[in-house]
């Protein structure tokens, strides 16, 4: 049987059971039917008990009833079951595809990739956090933690294993009331009255996808966009799943999906409100490489369409590539900035120079070079040079070697990547906290 | 309190889909009553024509009490696994980050609990009315067929499954793991059984008028009880196990 065209779907009143014989109501008219018929039933045996005519009429009305079904249902169980709890999408094998349903994944996968920079309110940041304090008892997640967010951008937020990276994304998402400090999330300010707006504004992705494993692909959007509220369903998990590329999965049991197709799945349902903000946590957590690039070329694709990502994660390669921001948290904000603003406010910018036999007099040397502001030896043959301006410095360094006669093998701008800004910044806490 | 219909609807349809498609449940819900009144159905079917008033009587109660404890047991199952399950399988959190109010939680989960039970109790007692009307003697349908045994079953119904929902949520709010979650509620949704067993039994003489009594005072049962599972399903308690100090609740929703 060819699979339904998107979009459409049959809804008989009745439909052929899956298991043992007979129909059973599908539509609320085929169980006004079957409830009426069911009442004449009941009435019969109890009014004509004495008669064996009771026989006669019940069975008349299996028969009314089988012929009724027979009339008005639709294909067998399991077929219009596929139509009934996976609306949203074709079945997941369509061996042969029709030319019309090719071209309307295509279109709808263009659709869903079509760079459109959504906005809010002009000139306002999506989230602006002020001394955001969070305490459990006697124990302090959170500490006067600020920042701000601005619309359209990727704020990686990175922090180790307790640091309150969830805790402030609870916060924020309304699921948690902060002890101190305030909020504006999505461009409303976080009280309790605006609990429910800030929730349809945004969409957090938790750390485990939380899908109904009974429940198909399509079913656990359907749910989900029951809970926002929103209009043409269908057409909205269409384009989701198109998003993540999981279209043909529709109809399977979530249960049944590797980790990799759950968390595109998660992903799929952020997407279905068009949220403002989207909350990702930690959403390569116990992901294979591959899963892990699948879900970065996601939030690349995110990022073009506009949409404000509040990424936490302690993968700091990810951050560094994906983000436009991102800050060190470790209970109390540590910095904020560009990756690599970060760096070159952690560490000075300098030059790794490599040559053949160690140098006679480095110190002379090394001073004519302009912006030079010291050095050290690294190793028998190296030295690194810390320099105001590397691109300025380095040739004339290279002409003052070649000048003193040395076998240069290398020059280099020395680059601290994310991961040293990180542990510089956790190594200065834990030293803080040692007694 | 603002209630939106299509979430609460949302819930309602999903939590049906799910005990459709879970076996331990559609077999709890179908195997259960029909064990509950295979012994009495006998008694009642092996009663001669000659039984004694009393003897008919008892055995009526009997079978009108099992029939009551049916709305509280299927419910009480059920709800119980409301959040606890949702914890269990790790979707309590996605749930709570949509803009889905906790009397709209409450309410979905609430009615697949509550509306299966009363269907399959219905269903139940009105077949247990034909077979009495066709097979059994004719003093016990006289027995049977009467306003206050009937109004007790179609009033009580409801009511007692109502309370056997809103503790089963109670518990299972404070629940970490489901299979003691069930037991709890089960306990926990019996003792309101106690007044139904007065008017079953005739300790208070089965008129309309007590019947309607002991109903109205289920329905303030049933309103504490709702009231207080209400106040447990709070956010910050299902997230984190412990609900925010007062002056800091009023910081966010």
């Amino acid at each position: 049987m060819p699979p339904p065209e998107l979009g459409t779907r049959s809804r008989p009143w009745f439909v052929r059971r899956r298991y043992g014989v007979g129909y059973r109501p599908l539509a609320w008219q085929g169980w006004v039917i079957a409830s009426v018929l069911l009442a004449a039933a009941i009435v019969a045996l109890l009014v004509v008990h004495a008669s064996t005519a009771r026989i006669v009429i019940v069975l008349a009305l299996v028969a009314v009833y089988t012929g009724v079904g027979w009339r008005l249902s639709g294909e067998r169980q399991d077929a219009a079951n596929a139509a009934e709890e996976a609306p949203a999408v074709a079945p997941r094998e369509p061996v042969e595809r029709t030319p019309e349903q090719v071209a309307a994944i295509a279109r709808l996968r263009a659709e869903a990739s079509t760079p459109t920079r959504l906005r809010g309110p002009a000139g306002d940041e999506a989230i602006i956090v002020e001394g955001l304090t969070k305490r459990f008892g006697e124990r302090t997640a959170l500490a006067d933690v600020s920042f701000s967010v601005g619309w359209g951008e990727v704020f990686g937020f990175l922090g180790p294993n307790g640091a309150g990276k969830t805790t402030t994304v609870r916060t924020l998402g309304t699921l948690i009331a902060p002890s101190e400090g305030s909020a504006v999330v999505a461009g409303i300010p976080l009280v309790p009255e605006n609990a429910v707006a800030i929730r349809s504004a945004i969409a957090i992705m938790p750390e485990a996808p939380g899908l109904y494993p009974r429940l198909t692909v399509a079913e656990n959007l359907e749910f989900f966009a029951g809970l926002y509220g929103l209009a043409d369903v269908r057409p909205r998990i269409e384009q989701a799943l198109a998003t993540v590329n999981l279209v043909e999965r529709a109809g399977d049991p979530c249960g049944s999906l590797s980790k990799g197709l759950k968390q595109r799945v998660a992903i799929a349902r952020a997407l279905l409100s068009d949220p403002r903000v989207l909350f990702l946590d930690e959403p390569t957590s116990g992901l294979d490489p591959v899963a892990s690039r699948e879900v970065h070329e996601l939030i690349t694709a995110l990022r073009q369409r506009g949409v404000t990502i509040f990424l936490t994660t302690h993968r700091l390669e990810e951050a560094e590539r994906m983000c436009d921001r991102v800050a060190i948290l470790n209970t109390r904000l540590r910095t904020v900035g560009r990756p690599d603003e970060l760096r070159e406010r952690l560490f000075a910018r300098s030059l790794a120079v490599t040559t053949l036999a160690p140098l006679e007099a480095p110190e002379r040397l090394f001073a004519a070079v302009p912006g030079f502001a010291g050095w050290h030896s690294d190793g028998a043959d190296g030295y690194e040079l810390t320099v105001s301006d590397p691109r300025t410095a380095a040739p004339e360094l290279t002409r003052a070697l070649v000048a003193a006669g040395a076998d240069v093998l290398s020059i280099s701008e020395r680059r601290h990547s994310l991961e040293d800004v990180y542990l510089e910044l956790i190594d200065e806490d834990v030293e803080a906290r040692r007694p | 309190m603002n209630i939106d219909r299509g979430r609460v609807r949302a819930v309602f349809r999903k939590e049906l889909r799910q005990f459709r498609r879970n076996r331990a449940i559609v077999v709890t819900m179908g195997i259960l009553p029909v064990l509950f009144l295979t012994g009495p159905m006998i008694s009642i079917f092996s009663l001669s024509a000659s039984a004694s008033t009393s003897a008919v009587r008892s055995v009526v109660s009997s079978v009108l009490l099992l029939m009551l404890i049916v709305p509280v047991i299927l419910p009480a199952a059920i709800s119980s696994y409301s959040v606890v399950g949702e914890r269990d399988q790790g979707t309590l959190e996605p749930l709570l980050t949509t803009p889905v109010r906790r009397g709209e939680l409450m309410l979905g989960k609430g009615l697949a609990a509550v509306l299966p039970a009363v269907a399959v109790t219905y269903v139940l007692y009105a077949a247990f009315v034909v077979a009495v009307r066709i097979w059994a003697a004719h003093a016990v349908f006289s027995d049977l067929w009467q306003v206050p045994p009937i109004l007790v079953e179609v009033l009580f119904t409801p009511l007692l499954a109502t309370w056997s929902v809103c503790v089963g949520m109670a518990v299972s709010v404070r629940s970490t793991d489901v299979r003691v979650a069930q037991q709890l509620s089960t306990l926990a949704s019996l003792p309101p059984l106690g007044l139904a067993v007065l008017i079953t039994f005739r300790v208070i003489a089965p008129t309309v008028l007590s019947a309607v009594a002991i109903g109205l005072a289920f329905v303030v049962l049933d309103g504490l009880a709702c009231w207080g599972a209400a106040t447990m399903l709070d956010r910050e308690r299902l997230i984190v196990g412990r609900r925010a100090p007062r002056h800091e609740r009023s910081r966010s929703g």
